[in-house]
């Protein structure tokens, strides 16, 4: 068990890095774009808007 | 060549040509201090490891449905590619210290000589060690994005040529100077990268999750340079901040 949870902490540590809030920023703007084009909607733009803005929450948070 | 595809082939090329600057200098490090057989076999044995997990993972994603494919390639692209970009912004903005394979190179020397005695006879475990941790978590991040750039647009043969002919041209020339890479623009390089990655996980992930582009893939004409464009605007952000600076040696 120990070392099921070791390898699934360090395979999350390899892919998030020291920067998980934006894997799970990432991870919602799928979602959002999901369910808008699952409503029949235009979902497209989603995802640029998302990473822009994930971009400088992440850059803000660096330079404090 | 289709879009897509020359963007696999320039994407996978720079970044394993990025990760492979970075492998060579801990093998010439490790090599020139301590045993170069030992430090070679580490690093044949780390790429033996990471062959043997691009084959087996390749034929298994290339057998995935491609909405679910895309979803998760694009998915892994972004997080991969917005780390590249936010170490490569800082950077740029004087924010945290250039990757400097001089003083990487300096730093990995200084500890395999603070490593103990040399073992003469057979192979040297801290050489193989080291050598083998460094090209086998290097290669990882670059298997990783051959396999999901490859396997979505079924041509992983074509990703695998791209990363084989990077690590072919820096280990080349590696060879011919004999000494860490540091002319390499590093941080342009990663920058390049970051901007290809995050752009075809904005592409990928979006159509995975239902999205329909205007254009089609012809969208990528418009996400690539404008996330570019965007990304130097952040850079010119950054600059008005007050400079905090991080070490050198840092991971990419």
């Amino acid at each position: 068990m120990k070392r099921v949870r070791a390898t699934a902490l360090a395979a999350w540590e390899f892919v998030a890095g020291d920067d998980w809030p934006t894997a799970v920023g990432v991870v919602a703007a799928i979602g959002v774009t999901a369910l808008i084009a699952d409503s029949g909607a235009a979902a497209w733009w989603v995802m640029p808007t998302a990473v822009v803005a994930l971009l400088v929450l992440s850059l803000r948070r660096a330079r404090r | 060549m289709s879009g897509p595809e020359l963007g696999l082939a320039v994407s996978v090329f720079l970044a394993c040509a990025v990760e492979a600057v970075e492998a060579l200098t801990i093998v010439l490090a490790v090599g020139t201090t301590r045993s170069w057989s030992s430090s070679l076999y580490g690093a044949g044995t780390a790429l033996l490891a990471l062959a043997v997990i691009v084959g087996a993972l390749g034929p298994a994603l290339t057998a995935l449905p491609i909405d679910v494919l895309r979803v998760g390639v694009g998915a892994l692209l972004l997080v991969f590619g917005l780390q590249w970009l936010r170490k490569a912004l800082l950077r740029a903005a004087g924010l945290r210290a250039l990757h400097d394979e001089s003083a990487a190179f300096a730093a990995e020397t200084g500890a395999a000589r603070a490593a103990g005695a040399l073992h003469k006879d057979g192979i040297d475990p801290y050489a193989f060690a080291v050598s083998f941790k460094g090209v086998l978590l290097e290669g990882l991040e670059v298997a990783l994005i051959v396999l999901t750039f490859g396997a979505n647009v079924h041509r992983i043969g074509l990703a695998a040529a791209a990363a084989g002919a990077a690590v072919l041209v820096v280990v080349l020339t590696g060879l011919a100077v004999r000494a860490p890479l540091a002319r390499v623009p590093e941080n342009t390089m990663k920058l390049g990268v970051g901007v290809l990655l995050t752009s075809f996980g904005i592409f990928w992930g979006g159509e995975g999750a239902g999205a329909s582009w205007p254009g089609g893939d012809a969208a990528l004409l418009v996400i690539v340079p404008g996330l570019l464009v965007a990304s130097l605007a952040m850079v010119a952000w950054l600059r008005r901040s007050p400079a905090r600076v991080k070490a050198a040696g840092e991971p990419a």
